[in-house]
């Protein structure tokens, strides 16, 4: 009999080139975007090797772009130059690439699941972190550095350690009103942002196999935050219904095929996991982040923590150093805290049903006088999708800008920049010093919560302003 | 790459935990498209003022740390982004090594696979090093074969990946090393389910 295994255990096992630590793996789709790639092309042609597999290569331009007045070109120099060797370096080897241009162009880990070249079982790897996306389909996808990237480019393999495997068990309904953002920020409060570091999480129970395609990428995507090297969710009807009929999934006897293999992707029953962790989903409510990591969140009816509520005196200094970054005091309600900017959008929360929710909250209402909101969708698919239900008339309406794809904000590598010294509702992933801008303060939170801070001027409680 | 054995000099104490690498070299410095020249961007916003001049009490701005080789941070060193960019920018501004009491898996890889070496000791060791390395020509000796570190007072050991320090301790040649695995490769490439997608072909919605 063969001994239980984990979904990630299988995963892994069906990629094994050579067993050891480290164990060489196989990439079924290597991704790649033009700010971690040029230096891996250049370094592959300086040692006179090519690209092993072409066609199990994909890029697309999303990090450096403009969201705005595309047809005047990519004005920044440099980001110019970098999606020019990102056109070149393609076009040399073969490998198919969606530009500034192309009706399909977007965020990679967007990208990839609209196209249907996301799929259950794969091995995916991307110079980006945030690549832990893909794992909401069943995938093993964790994010690599660029000399790796030069790596997969030359010999499509990967050399990694086995890491351990972690078990977030989830149990409880989801509230009405509590996104998938709130659950995943809820799960790295819990375990801290060095807290799934060596491990890969699948996320678990009823909970999680009752969220959508969008919520689940919206959990995997922050896995990451947690310090993991990739997070999984089991495929299921879900799984494949989102899949069937894309571009790149499989058609007729293929996909009877697939869907056989993809049914047996789950955990077995007698499986151990290294670690588990649990977390009652009922008992959450919205999140905001206070701080300057993922894991410095309260609950929207709290207050901004003092440095004297932490034991640890590192944690204490981390928070005197936060408060400062962020001007806030402590003790301030997070419903008294104002905000400039409102960012919709990024690899965690541009999807379709992320701008639906937020589209909601923002209906017949209007947009603050002192802030200025901005919807990027994650796509242009996404953005055609939104326009064809209406939704951008709806921001509009509000008084939301509506632009076009790419990561924007987020890492603020386009013109996107908030100022220093401004704050920010974004429904990003990281709330890094400087990560939306030099002195930006971001407070991270979900779509709904973003939509009615824009429209409050401050953080509220998004249950209070929708019908139930 | 050149072969890593044993690194010897002075220390710069960084005592902070989760240092992210969007701190160790911020976005606005990833645009470039070249592998070198990153030293001047390390903890670009820490290390200097809106208009962008340089803050002269940040440790890695005084010119009696310009000749640091070892980096000794607070646990969690080099959490969130991918960006290779950060190894880069610590290795081109001189740091040979760094020591925290833990470190961030990507950042750990991309170190290993440019030549910096990541060690990772006991908390306590880290403090004591930490305390020590105020003295800015307090030197420290690691060394890699051996798998421990010595410095004034501290004497500690490492675990270290073994299949990496025997790359590091060699200056090998890493993708040449994998090709030589043609064979297997092409073996799992024949066993790959036909129906797995390809990204060539142009398909339609």
């Amino acid at each position: 009999m063969t001994p239980a295994r984990t979904l990630f255990e299988k995963v892994w096992d069906t990629h094994v080139v050579e067993a050891g630590d480290p164990t060489l793996l196989y990439a079924d789709m290597h991704l790649v975007h033009e700010v971690t790639s040029p230096q891996a092309f250049a370094s592959l042609e300086q040692a006179g090797r090519k690209v092993r597999r072409p066609d199990l290569t994909f890029a697309t331009v999303d990090h450096g772009i403009p969201t705005t007045g595309r047809h005047l070109g990519i004005l920044d120099p440099l980001s110019k130059r970098q999606v020019e060797a990102l056109r070149d370096n393609c076009a040399r080897h073969g490998i198919v690439m969606y530009g500034i241009d192309d009706p399909r162009q977007g965020i990679v880990h967007v990208v990839g699941p609209e196209q249907g070249l996301t799929q259950p079982g794969m091995l995916i790897v991307c110079g980006d972190s945030h690549t832990s996306t893909h794992g909401a389909f069943g995938a093993l996808a964790f994010g690599i550095g660029t000399s790796e990237v030069e790596h997969v480019l030359a010999t499509q393999t990967i050399w990694q350690s086995p890491p351990q495997s972690m078990a977030v068990e989830v149990s409880g309904e989801l509230p009405w009103g509590v996104a998938a953002k709130d659950l995943i920020l809820g799960i790295i409060t819990q375990i801290g942002v060095a807290g799934g570091t060596r491990h890969v999480i699948e996320y678990r129970g009823k909970t999680i196999l009752g969220l959508t395609m969008e919520q689940r990428m919206t959990i995997c995507n922050m896995s990451i935050e947690g310090g993991a090297r990739a997070g999984m969710i089991a495929p299921d009807e879900t799984t494949i219904s989102f899949i069937e009929g894309r571009p790149y999934a499989p058609k007729g006897a293929d996909w009877d095929a697939a869907v056989s293999v993809w049914e047996s992707l789950v955990t077995d029953d007698d499986a151990v996991f290294d670690k588990v962790v649990t977390i009652d989903a009922s008992s959450l409510i919205p999140h905001v982040t206070w701080g300057v990591n993922p894991a410095q969140t309260v609950r929207v009816d709290a207050f901004v923590p003092s440095p004297d509520s932490f034991d640890n005196p590192q944690q204490r200094d981390a928070t005197i150093r936060a408060l400062e970054y962020m001007g806030l005091e402590a003790g301030t309600a997070i419903s008294d805290i104002t905000i400039d900017h409102v960012f919709l959008g990024s690899c965690t929360n541009g999807r379709i049903e992320d701008l639906r929710a937020a589209a909601r909250v923002v209906e017949g209402r209007k947009v603050d006088s002192r802030v200025s909101a901005v919807v990027v969708p994650g796509s242009m698919q996404v953005k055609a999708q939104a326009e064809a239900e209406g939704l951008d008339a709806v921001f509009l309406a509000a008084g939301f800008e509506w632009r076009d794809a790419g990561c924007s904000s987020c890492l603020a590598m386009n013109p996107d920049v908030i100022p220093s010294g401004e704050r920010v509702a974004s429904t990003s992933n990281r709330n890094y010093e400087g990560r939306q801008g030099r002195g930006a303060r971001t407070h991270l939170v979900s779509p709904a919560m973003a939509a009615a801070a824009a429209v409050a001027g401050h953080f509220v409680d998004v249950r209070d302003w929708e019908d139930k | 790459m050149k072969p890593v054995r044993v690194i010897r000099g002075p220390m710069v104490p960084l005592d902070r935990a989760d240092v992210d690498t969007d701190q160790i070299i911020p976005q606005q410095f990833l645009k470039r498209i070249e592998r070198d020249g990153y030293g001047e961007f390390l903890f670009y916003n820490w290390a200097h003022r809106d208009d962008g001049s340089p803050i002269e009490d940040f440790i890695t701005n005084r010119p009696e740390r310009s000749h640091a080789k070892v980096l000794v941070a607070g646990r969690n060193f080099g959490c969130g982004s991918s960006r290779e960019h950060a190894p880069w920018a610590l290795q081109d501004w001189g740091f040979d090594a760094v020591i925290a009491p833990s470190t961030a898996d990507i950042f750990r890889n991309n170190s290993a696979n440019i030549g910096l070496l990541v060690v990772e000791l006991p908390e306590a060791d880290v403090g004591r090093l930490m305390e020590l390395a105020r003295d800015p020509d307090a030197s420290i000796t690691i060394d890699l074969e051996s798998q421990t570190v010595v410095a004034d007072g501290v004497e500690s050991s490492f675990d270290f990946d073994p299949s990496v320090k025997h790359r590091l301790l060699e200056g090998l040649d890493w993708i040449g090393m994998t090709l030589t695995r043609e064979e297997s490769i092409t073996r799992h490439e024949m066993e790959r389910p036909t129906w797995l997608p390809v990204s060539t072909g142009s398909p339609t919605p």
